[in-house]
């Protein structure tokens, strides 16, 4: 009874862009570009690369994100991992962030996905609730999606 | 806002009380006793697990003569749903960032 595996969960979003995917192809893998929408990176376009995501430290999180490279599908697909670092490293979250561009007729259809959120990832809910909420800019409309 | 997903994190991060909340989804109503069976958990100990994942808002109880049986209250995911959903904001707010760097992008 005890041996049932932990069921993952995942978060998706989708948004068609009315722009090519190699322009947004180059906004997912060009790090000073990467920087000016999603954070400071030392991304590099490379399967195997291992680079971080940072953002300010806020109480009890240090705004690191561990990161890998694990494939690249030039104008299609991107996945990285998304996992916690330092202290939190060995506990927190690991999540993969895929990225699949869908050229459509007006554009693109951007995806992205983050998947493997586990149930006792609490933890890391609660040092990150403070920058998620913070990065994430609106906070009150963050909030008001919440209830 | 901040106690409900602590509270609910903190009942589903046990797998013992993950593997009865998990059984009693799939299986519908159930006694201690029924949960107890091929368990490999004590009687008492299951009765504290259903205390707790009823303390959460994950399980029910009716009383029937001198037999409790316990089923399942999936809503009480919402603060989990809720919480998933605080990342798709999160997201959806890069999202727009990266609109916005498109834009600037073609001129």
């Amino acid at each position: 009874m005890t041996k049932l595996a932990a069921a993952t969960r995942s978060v998706v979003v989708e948004r068609e862009m009315p722009h090519p995917p190699e322009k947004i192809w180059r906004a997912l893998t060009q790090g000073p570009l990467v920087e000016e929408w999603l954070m400071k990176n030392d991304f590099q376009p490379v399967v195997g690369h291992r680079f971080n995501f940072r953002a300010e430290p806020m109480p009890r999180w240090n705004g690191v994100t561990d990161c890998e490279v694990l494939a690249i599908e030039p104008n299609k697909r991107l996945s990285y991992s998304w996992n916690a670092s330092g202290e939190e490293a060995a506990t927190g979250p690991k999540t993969v962030v895929t990225w699949t561009l869908t050229r459509t007729q007006g554009g693109t259809l951007v995806r992205t996905e983050q998947s493997g959120f586990r149930p006792e990832d609490e933890r890391f809910y609660q040092g990150a609730s403070y920058g998620w909420q913070r990065m994430v800019g609106n906070m009150e409309k963050v909030v008001a999606g919440l209830d | 806002m901040r106690t409900a997903p602590d509270v609910l994190f903190k009942t589903l991060a046990d797998p013992t009380r993950r593997a009865i909340f998990e059984r009693l989804c799939r299986d519908g109503e159930q006694t201690v006793w029924m949960l107890t069976d091929d368990s490999g958990v004590s009687q008492p100990a299951v009765s504290k697990h259903l205390g707790v994942l009823k303390l959460a808002g994950l399980v029910r109880e009716r009383r029937e003569g001198r037999q409790t049986h316990y089923r399942a209250q999936p809503q009480g995911l919402k603060p989990l749903i809720d919480w998933m959903s605080l990342y798709g904001a999160f997201w959806r707010d890069r999202f727009d960032r990266l609109e916005t760097l498109l834009n600037r992008m073609d001129q």
